[in-house]
């Protein structure tokens, strides 16, 4: 089953490391791992999806807490979350197709971000199957180049992640 | 105070109280041996970082105290990694400092640089690389914190020449805070209750103790539960010692070379209560048929631990001392008189099977480990290698004084005896400190005897010297049709070895020599090494069979004397 997991870690050097060093030592597969600012200084943010059994998911939270970096491990799996993921995706187009690629776009609510005579450049913003749907639709007319960020979550309501440890 | 690095290392390692370091000078370590004098702390001269590192995790295992090393960056550093795993493995405080390239020269190949805290990440409980001196003193402070809290471990620091030549304010921090690591100590009230109330009701219980109890010090607490609730106690390799192995409720250790007893408790137990142990497939053979008819209550330090390997009734997270100070208070006084009887009667058949219960006058390695068991009245401090000199010494020295095995259990790390005996008797100088290893592990960190002799350290060598790497030509005996594929092992002529590094040399070759050896050995006030040869292909009885379940043991035959095919015993 794929899990979510909301990590705060020191925002300290190595930490990236520290994290994924952890998941090949100990055999655990990462699906993605984003990381970025939170909103407390010094404290970083990582959304890691792992597909595993919950035996594992136990042993994955518990060895990533004995990491001196890490504050705080959230499973949103099983919450009211927000689950996002950003993709820009760069399609052939020409006169022909590009009204079509547009139309697309329109109805995932993408952004056209960039527009040449040969390609169509598409920000889109959603769940994984999403982004997963437009890919497919966008494939045929060909993908020049694709880069998706990897899943990030919150928790819907108005708790607050904190910083400290639980 | 304005102090530079290389002194802020000083002044912070007096402030920990660290009064000896083991380690090695080198060219990004210049800087930091300048200083040295200006300091009341001694540092051991190892002749090799290898040896530093095992020295500093014997120190620290026999002190509880935080073992410090030091190398060089490069190739000193890199040779710290063996026993930074070791006592990585073991739950060793040790904080091991490195002398690193300057920091432009970072990243660019420079004449022995190394990436040790990437090297090591796996290895450390955590690891620092400083690069700015202002940062040092705390990193410092962290690290001898991280070391010694919890549940212990290795860190290391790695200090650029430029940052150790830098000066800044010194202060050294009161205080640590990390948002993210604060280690349990307190069990659950309600588990801790929980628990207990189990022990009250077993009929069949077993205590199994494992290192966590000598790292807590709990061996008083481990001592009044097992006599108060009335339960006999096994221990793994690295629990012996933590229970007097003289006491009627002690049965000795559990696992692949336990005692048959031990393990048929275990697997008869209608309660195992785990203390400080991971569940190594040493001590549980096959764990699906490990303990088939217990409920385990498993109290360890590290959360991570519990239901990592097996699957566990009454999880207790907090330090094994006080836990057992609070199952003291609550366990009701109990008797298992029948339970008990029932394992003595397994003991008496185990005896029938005892090499030792033969007559023979061949110099057999198991009398030799029981001879300096008997000499030494089971008092001294030993320091096991790696292999079946460790089996034999767990089987057959009598530890009656807690803390009195230091042996590298996890990593199995041949070579760590001589080092980390060095640690040891500095740690204990009034503990008689007894190296028990084989003749190939003896080879490993040979060049310690050097350090032995410059330290004048009293440390008494016994080599069982069969001319093998014994274990693995016993399982090449037993399941690699005698095949004995690099095995066997020349060595040199050890008596004279030690001459030559001015230590006592004695040679036993027939089993009236051992004893009056042992004793000449104990007599001689400085160090000194006997050179046992043993029976050659000698194995050590009883095994599991990897992967078999620790009911199965494979037991030295009843009549025959040695070889025959062993005898299959189901508990």
């Amino acid at each position: 089953m794929r899990h979510t997991l909301v990590t705060l870690v020191e925002d300290k050097p190595g930490v990236l490391t520290r994290v994924a060093g952890l998941f090949r030592r100990r055999n655990f597969n990462i699906e993605s791992l984003t990381v970025g600012h939170s909103e407390t200084p010094e404290i970083s943010r990582m959304t890691i999806v792992v597909n595993c059994d919950d035996a594992v998911l136990e042993q994955v939270i518990k060895q990533l807490y004995k990491l001196v970096n890490v504050t705080k491990i959230t499973d949103v799996t099983d919450e009211q979350t927000v689950i996002r993921e950003l993709a820009l995706i760069k399609v052939q187009a020409n006169a022909s197709t590009r009204a079509e690629i547009i139309q697309f776009a329109e109805v995932f609510e993408a952004k056209i971000v960039d527009l040449t005579r040969e390609s169509v450049t598409i920000e889109i913003t959603g769940t994984e199957d999403k982004v997963d749907a437009l890919c497919r639709l966008l494939r045929p007319f060909g993908i020049k180049e694709m880069v998706r960020t990897g899943r990030v979550a919150m928790l819907r309501g108005v708790s607050g992640n904190g910083a400290e440890k639980g | 105070m304005k102090l530079d690095g290389a002194s802020i290392v000083w002044a912070s390692l007096v402030k920990e109280g660290v009064t000896v370091t083991f380690g090695i000078s080198g060219g990004k370590v210049i800087h930091l041996f300048h200083r040295l004098t200006e300091y009341p702390i001694h540092n051991v001269l190892t002749r090799h970082e290898q040896g530093a590192a095992h020295a500093a995790d014997g120190y620290a295992r026999a002190t509880g105290k935080v073992g410090v090393c030091i190398a060089t960056s490069g190739p000193g550093a890199t040779n710290l990694v063996t026993g930074l795993a070791t006592a990585y493995m073991d739950s060793s405080p040790v904080v091991a400092i490195t002398g690193q390239v300057a920091t432009p020269d970072i990243g660019r190949d420079s004449f022995q640089e190394t990436d040790i805290t990437g090297i090591t990440l796996p290895i450390t409980k955590h690891n620092y690389l400083v690069t700015d001196v202002r940062d040092l003193a705390e990193a410092i402070k962290e690290a001898f914190h991280i070391a010694r809290t919890g549940r212990p471990g290795p860190v290391l620091i790695d200090i650029p020449a430029d940052v150790q030549v830098a000066q800044t304010e010194y202060v050294y921090p009161e205080e640590v805070h990390f948002p993210g690591y604060r280690p349990t100590l307190r069990g659950h009230d309600r588990q801790v209750r929980m628990a207990t109330q189990l022990i009250d009701q077993a009929e069949r219980p077993v205590l199994i103790a494992g290192h966590g109890v000598t790292i807590a010090r709990g061996e008083a607490e481990l001592m009044e539960l097992a006599v108060k609730a009335d339960i006999p106690v096994v221990t793994t390799l690295l629990g012996k010692s933590c229970f007097p192995e003289d006491h009627p409720l002690s049965l000795g250790m559990i696992g692949m070379h336990g005692q048959p007893y031990a393990n048929q408790a275990v697997q008869d137990a209608d309660l195992i209560v785990v203390i400080g142990m991971r569940f190594s497939d040493r001590d549980t053979g096959s764990i699906s048929t490990f303990a088939p008819r217990a409920k385990v209550i498993h109290i360890d330090i590290d959360p991570a631990e519990i239901g990592k390997n097996v699957r566990v009734d009454v999880p207790v997270v907090g330090d094994a001392r006080n836990v057992l100070e609070t199952m003291v208070r609550l366990a009701q006084p109990t008797n298992h008189p029948e339970w008990l009887a029932r394992i003595a009667h397994w003991r008496a058949d185990a005896a029938g099977h005892d090499i030792l219960s033969r007559e023979s006058d061949a110099l057999f390695p198991q009398y030799v480990v029981r001879a300096i068991s008997e000499q030494t009245e089971g008092n001294a401090l030993i320091v096991s290698d790696v292999g079946q000199n460790q089996m034999w010494e767990a089987q057959y020295y009598v530890h009656r004084r807690n803390n009195t095995l230091l042996t590298s259990g996890g990593l199995g790390t041949m070579g760590f005896a001589l080092p980390a005996a060095m640690g040891a008797k500095i740690g204990r100088p009034d503990d008689p400190v007894w190296v028990i290893a084989g003749d190939g592990g003896i080879q490993m960190n040979i060049q310690e005897l050097a350090t032995i002799t410059q330290e004048k350290l009293n440390i008494k060598i016994a080599i069982l010297n069969n001319g093998y790497l014994g274990m693995v030509r016993q399982w090449q005996q037993f399941f690699f049709e005698g095949r004995y594929s690099g095995t066997p092992l020349s060595g040199p002529d050890f008596v004279k070895l030690a001459e030559a590094y001015g230590i006592l040399g004695l040679r036993v070759t027939e089993k009236a020599e051992a004893a009056p050896a042992i004793r000449q050995a104990l007599e001689h006030p400085g160090p000194a090494l006997i050179d046992f040869r043993v029976v050659q292909e000698e194995n050590v009885y009883p095994m599991v069979r990897p992967g078999d379940s620790i009911s199965q043991m494979m037991r030295r035959p009843k009549p025959a004397l040695q070889d025959g095919a062993p005898e299959e015993v189901q508990a």
